[in-house]
């Protein structure tokens, strides 16, 4: 049997491209900051790809964006994932968490699936709720903090290593399931350049709100239950001290510097 | 050909993302390799390993032989991407396309699936030995023979300058066939797997830059190549060592694009950070006119190198000229772009603590390899007024 796995990923202003503008409203430009794949989103879509390269199974992005999105799913694809789904209306800018829950929830609704992979949390909002409220719209068991995923098909089952202040806590549950990852689940791969031609003809499907049967009204800016009041730049960085000499002098220096600033 | 020059580029989703995907296995992978790799002298077969897992090594190569069919344009983002953080890396795949040209141009089908597989999928390395002690860059004036014998030929000369030589297991070999026929007309090509009898790698050379890529004297003694490992026909060797340039000289202006970009990317960080008499160096309008040049140079090599592979993939008549120019703007532009990095380091720059020293070195390579600059503007030449009488 096929074990079938959404993994949610989100387009987010690439960090290294440090070009993240702010529109007048004070909330992100999406059209104008270079985007990729968010960070823990591609810890999350590695352990599905892991599955996949050890067992039968198919890996679907599920993403919802501004319609330059697709390019930014193109390089999952080239990961490994099999196909995308994108869901992209002009009515979702400015969208808060729970727009995103109810869309990404909805989109669900019409996806078969055993399990769903989200993100820790991701580097433009930081909220880091989308992945609970998804699983408690679609009454879904929720499964934290996993640095390792077993799934069993043939039980219906999957299992879970959650970090705990203590180690790790082993949850099981049926599936489907939502599973939010760590990055304890390893390294995300590169695309193999393979992967990467192979990808121009995987199948991304792109649902608007009138596919997915959404009120317009219901989600999106308008309806956001948040609003951004103000922005602030983070203050300039301080000097940076360079240690300099030879590995046991620089680890001695190093370790002095974080003594005095009690630091360890 | 003024009037060439009618095909235009524009870099497609695909290269976008492949560009990008290669910049960030070398930024992560490849670069905190690079001073080791340099001070060691020795093969990165880590890299070798890694470029290979990743399919660069598939590019050049069709796809119904495991290969990914790129075009020439592709190649050069990788090579770019790659040189941009260690020249020698690049030189992996740079050579796994140069000695694989004259079959992918020559070759029979049955070469081509029988050989390719295995090169495509990075299992074989391939060199190419055209240059020799006394047939540099007059290449038709090479003394290497190939005597027929029974269903083959023995193969007896030495070939200087082979880089990828003492770690190859195929070996494009240029060798007089016929000395009594016209200059043009006395070469063949051969593909010689190694080892075989006969087959000896003298030395290695000690050099300035490219040092982890190593660069043997081969001798051959009397190694018997079967005629099946003939590529092309008997005599089609010197149009086959043209063509083969035509299309392997972008791949070293893509080198020179990179490793300017390597240092321009070193020296506009140290620009940013460096303080003296109280500001950012950067703040310095000297600086920063350097490094305006340097940007400026580099943007330009990048661009004709980028034209002049999408003129020569598209079958223009004056490939020839276009492979010179490019290569010739490049490896100018990554001398002059990585000594002013040095010099905007100052002191620091000329120490081993930080990468433009190496790439300073690693640069003059391209001002020589695959036609000296002298060679390429012989060459452009040529294409403007005509061959001498």
């Amino acid at each position: 049997m096929t074990l079938r796995i959404v993994v949610l990923t989100k387009p987010v202003p690439d960090p290294a491209a440090a070009a993240e503008r702010l529109g007048p409203d004070g909330r992100l430009d999406r059209a104008a900051s270079p985007a990729v794949i968010n960070g823990n989103d591609e810890y999350t879509l590695e352990a599905a790809l892991k599955l996949a390269d050890a067992q039968d199974a198919e890996v679907t992005l599920l993403s919802m964006a501004p319609a330059t999105g697709v390019e930014t799913m193109r390089k999952g694809l080239a990961m490994g994932a099999h196909r995308g789904v994108l869901v992209t209306d002009p009515a979702l800018a400015g969208s808060d968490g729970w727009s995103t829950v109810q869309v990404l929830a909805a989109a669900l609704r019409g996806m078969e699936y055993d399990l769903v992979l989200a993100g820790f949390d991701t580097s433009d909002g930081v909220g880091g709720v989308v992945g609970a409220g998804v699983a408690t719209l679609l009454k879904l068991p929720y499964l934290s903090s996993a640095a390792k995923i077993e799934p069993d098909v043939d039980a219906g089952t999957v299992r879970v290593r959650r970090i705990s202040p203590t180690g790790f806590d082993v949850l099981e549950a049926p599936m489907p399931a939502l599973i939010v990852g760590t990055q304890l689940l390893g390294e995300p791969r590169y695309p193999s350049l393979k992967g990467i031609m192979a990808a121009r003809s995987k199948e991304v499907v792109t649902k608007s709100l009138a596919d997915l049967e959404l009120d317009a009204a219901g989600v999106g800016g308008d309806a956001a239950r948040t609003k951004v009041t103000d922005t602030e730049k983070p203050p300039a960085r301080s000097a940076t001290q360079v240690v300099r000499g030879t590995p046991d002098e620089g680890a001695k220096a190093i370790a002095d510097l974080l003594a005095s600033r009690r630091l360890i | 050909m003024t009037e060439a020059g009618a095909v235009a580029y524009r870099l497609t989703e695909e290269q976008v993302l492949l560009r990008d995907t290669i910049r960030t296995l070398a930024f992560e992978q490849i670069a905190p390799r690079a001073a080791e790799i340099d001070r060691t002298g020795e093969f990165p077969e880590d890299i070798r390993q890694l470029l290979a897992s990743q399919d660069v090594l598939a590019l050049p190569y069709p796809v119904e032989h495991g290969g990914l069919g790129a075009d020439l344009l592709t190649q050069c983002l990788v090579i770019e991407q790659i040189a941009r953080a260690c020249v020698t890396s690049s030189l992996i795949l740079s050579v796994q396309a140069l000695a694989s040209l004259p079959l992918l141009l020559g070759g029979s089908e049955e070469q081509k699936a029988r050989l390719f597989p295995d090169l495509a999928s990075g299992k074989v390395l391939a060199a190419f030995a055209l240059t020799e002690p006394e047939a540099g860059s007059d290449a038709a004036a090479l003394r290497t023979r190939a005597v027929r014998e029974g269903d083959g030929y023995r193969l007896s000369g030495t070939k200087r300058f082979i880089t990828n030589g003492s770690v190859a297991g195929l070996i494009t070999v240029f060798a007089v066939t016929d000395p009594d026929a016209p200059r043009h007309k006395r070469i063949s090509c051969f593909a010689v797997e190694v080892p075989t009898d006969g087959f000896k790698v003298a030395r290695l050379e000690h050099k300035l830059g490219i040092r982890g890529s190593p660069t043997a004297e081969l001798n051959f003694d009397g190694v018997l190549v079967p005629e099946a490992n003939r590529i092309g026909d008997e005599g089609d060797g010197w149009k086959l060592a043209l063509a083969t340039l035509d299309r392997s000289r972008p791949g070293i202006a893509a080198q020179a694009v990179g490793i300017a970009q390597g240092a321009l990317d070193v020296a506009a960080q140290y620009a940013r950070e460096r303080k003296q008499f109280g500001q950012r160096i950067g703040e310095f309008q000297m600086v920063q006119a350097m490094l305006a040049d340097m940007d400026s140079r580099t943007e330009a090599a990048r661009q004709l190198l980028y034209k002049a592979a999408t003129e020569i993939e598209a079958g223009a008549a004056d490939a020839s000229r276009w492979a010179s120019i490019s290569k010739l703007i490049a490896g100018d532009t990554a001398m002059a772009v990585t000594t002013d990095a040095v010099q905007v380091l100052g002191g620091y720059g000329y120490t081993d603590d930080y990468p433009v020293e190496r790439m300073m070195r690693d640069a003059k390579i391209t001002q020589l390899y695959e036609g000296t600059q002298q060679i390429q503007r012989l060459v452009i030449a040529r294409a403007l007024l005509g061959k001498p009488e």
